[in-house]
């Protein structure tokens, strides 16, 4: 029971760190990024595929972080002088190209085979549940994450990224390079997606293309909108509901006289129902203000 | 210190501008005036970069800024407002303001996790011209408030009040008194002539012939994106041209 709960743990923290990289675009610079999960594929498999070439586990996960920092800024360069909703789309279209990569330069990623094998940070120190481990590193990694996005929120970057979301000319006419300023939160958003795809590898111990289909990168949405858009407590509190009742309902299973794939379909409905109750009894998100919402431009 | 020579732009065959000739010298407070779709805004547009001008030359402090991205304009001196002013809704009126000033070590994020107690001490300073500012406004009781709280006038001052804290050389001033209320139009005139005895130089577009004739000492009068009159206001008052543009 305590190791089904620590797993249930790990992954929402996981997904929480996930999901604090889709905040700081969305959030807080009115960014809209339909392919967060590519992020968290380059990632992992940058960290895995390094990790089984010899190096290290925590240069692997930087070098993961850092090549999906990179991919998330030359995606934007491009797709962020369009039109806005164009980020959308071509955000979109990239996490499926990722995908189909991943599934087809078996040279390097072996397809749809996945890559296992490769070693876990102090493996060979901890002799006791590596899950626990595991587990509160990925909490520490989660606070470290919190406490600098906070940081960089409360700072004059995070004010030029807020005025962004509000309204560009505003930032533009005060002399700010608004195109930057995007940049820098698409390539740090996806930095930390890397990083939570590094940690998701380090748990699965096995990854493969169908742990990054498109619909993680809308649970993150989904975890986003619940706890507040542009609150990255709420966002944490989004996060842990979703795993955490993806996860419960998996225990459930036992005891309801259902078969896998129906309460598969039943979990996606309780989600829509719980979007639905938010937005109507709740539309800023649990976390959210209020008073925002009520306000005219 | 402002000069425009030659400005052309069409929007699909359609002359927008056309403006032969237009300076505005250090100091003073120059109007544009003329009736609803003479090109002003547009020639705002072109003037702070939110528009590539088809031809011509627009000299700012003895630099040819035509076609140049707006935000590099902006950090040159030349700061715009709006015609419908552009609050940042979910922003405090303070936090609207502390954004504005040109160069803050703050905005590079190395700095902000690096050197806080550098930014820190910058913010402090940011905050207090900030303060004294909104006072001169008006604004400072509202100073935690959300942007998007204030009414129409208010946000009016929020913006003239927020293009200060930049530090301009000269401000450019898309109708400030479109949807203000009398009596804060008045303290508007007010602040704008206090902010030109210190020496700060504006280009001011309005339709409203009576507030502008108070307030410049210069005016270009606009039709179809030409300049059919210019001169004194008292002048440009009886040109019978003009007239026919607003009358005719």
């Amino acid at each position: 029971m305590i190791e089904y709960l620590i797993t249930v743990v790990l992954i929402a923290a996981i997904y929480a760190i996930f999901s604090l990289g889709l905040n700081l675009e969305w959030g807080f610079t009115g960014l809209i990024n339909f392919g967060h999960v590519a992020f968290m594929a380059i990632g992992a498999y940058t960290t895995v595929l390094l990790n089984l070439n010899g190096v290290a586990p925590f240069p692997s996960v930087i070098a993961g972080m850092a090549l999906a920092g990179l991919c998330g800024g030359l995606l934007g360069i491009p797709a962020l002088k369009l039109r806005a909703d164009y980020l959308a789309i071509v955000t979109l279209g990239f996490a499926e190209i990722v995908r189909f990569i991943l599934l087809n330069e078996e040279w390097l990623t072996r397809g749809p085979m996945g890559l296992h094998g490769y070693s876990r940070p102090f493996e060979d120190f901890i002799s006791g549940d590596y899950n626990f481990f595991l587990l509160l590193l990925v909490l520490i990694v989660l606070v470290a994450c919190y406490l600098m996005l906070e940081q960089l929120i409360k700072s004059p970057w995070g004010r030029v990224l807020k005025s962004i979301r509000e309204d560009e000319d505003v930032p533009t006419s005060l002399g700010k390079n608004v195109l930057s300023y995007k940049i820098q939160a698409l390539m740090l958003g996806s930095a930390i997606a890397g990083l939570a795809g590094a940690f998701l590898a380090f748990y699965l111990q096995y990854i493969n293309p169908r742990n990054f289909m498109p619909m993680e990168t809308f649970y993150a949405w989904i975890a986003v909108v619940v706890g507040g858009s542009g609150n990255n407590k709420g966002t944490i509190l989004g996060a842990f509901i979703l795993w955490g009742f993806f996860s419960g309902t998996r225990f459930a299973q036992g005891y309801l006289p259902l078969s896998p794939t129906q309460i598969g379909a039943l979990r996606i409905m309780f989600i829509g129902l719980l979007l639905i109750l938010i937005m109507m009894f709740k539309p800023e998100g649990l976390l959210g203000k209020k008073e925002e919402l009520t306000l005219i431009g | 210190m402002l000069s425009v020579q030659g400005l052309k732009k069409s929007f699909g065959g359609i002359k927008a501008v056309d403006t032969s000739s237009l300076d505005v010298a250090g100091g003073g407070t120059v109007g544009v005036i003329g009736p609803n779709g003479a090109g002003k805004t547009t020639l705002f547009n072109l003037i702070s970069g939110f528009d590539k001008p088809d031809n011509g030359a627009i000299i700012f402090d003895g630099e040819n800024i035509a076609g140049k991205p707006s935000a590099e304009i902006a950090r040159m001196g030349l700061i715009r407002t709006f015609q419908l002013s552009k609050a940042l809704t979910r922003l405090t009126v303070v936090e609207n303001m502390m954004l504005a000033p040109q160069v803050q070590y703050g905005e590079r994020i190395w700095n902000v996790w690096l050197r806080p107690r550098e930014v820190k001490q910058q913010e402090e300073a940011n905050r207090e011209k900030a303060i004294s500012l909104l006072e001169f406004f008006g604004l400072l009781s509202k100073k935690d408030d959300y942007a998007g709280a204030l009414s129409g006038g208010q946000k009016r001052l929020l913006e003239i009040a927020r293009a200060l804290m930049a530090e301009p050389k000269m401000l450019l001033l898309d109708e400030p008194f479109s949807g203000v209320n009398p009596t804060l139009t008045k303290k508007i005139v007010e602040y704008l002539k206090t902010l030109r005895e210190e020496g700060m130089t504006f280009l001011v577009i309005e339709h409203d012939m009576h507030i502008i004739m108070q307030l410049s000492d210069f005016l270009y009068v606009l039709n179809k994106g030409k300049v059919i009159a210019s001169g004194v206001p008292e002048e440009v008052r009886h040109n019978e041209r003009v007239l026919d543009a607003y009358l005719g």
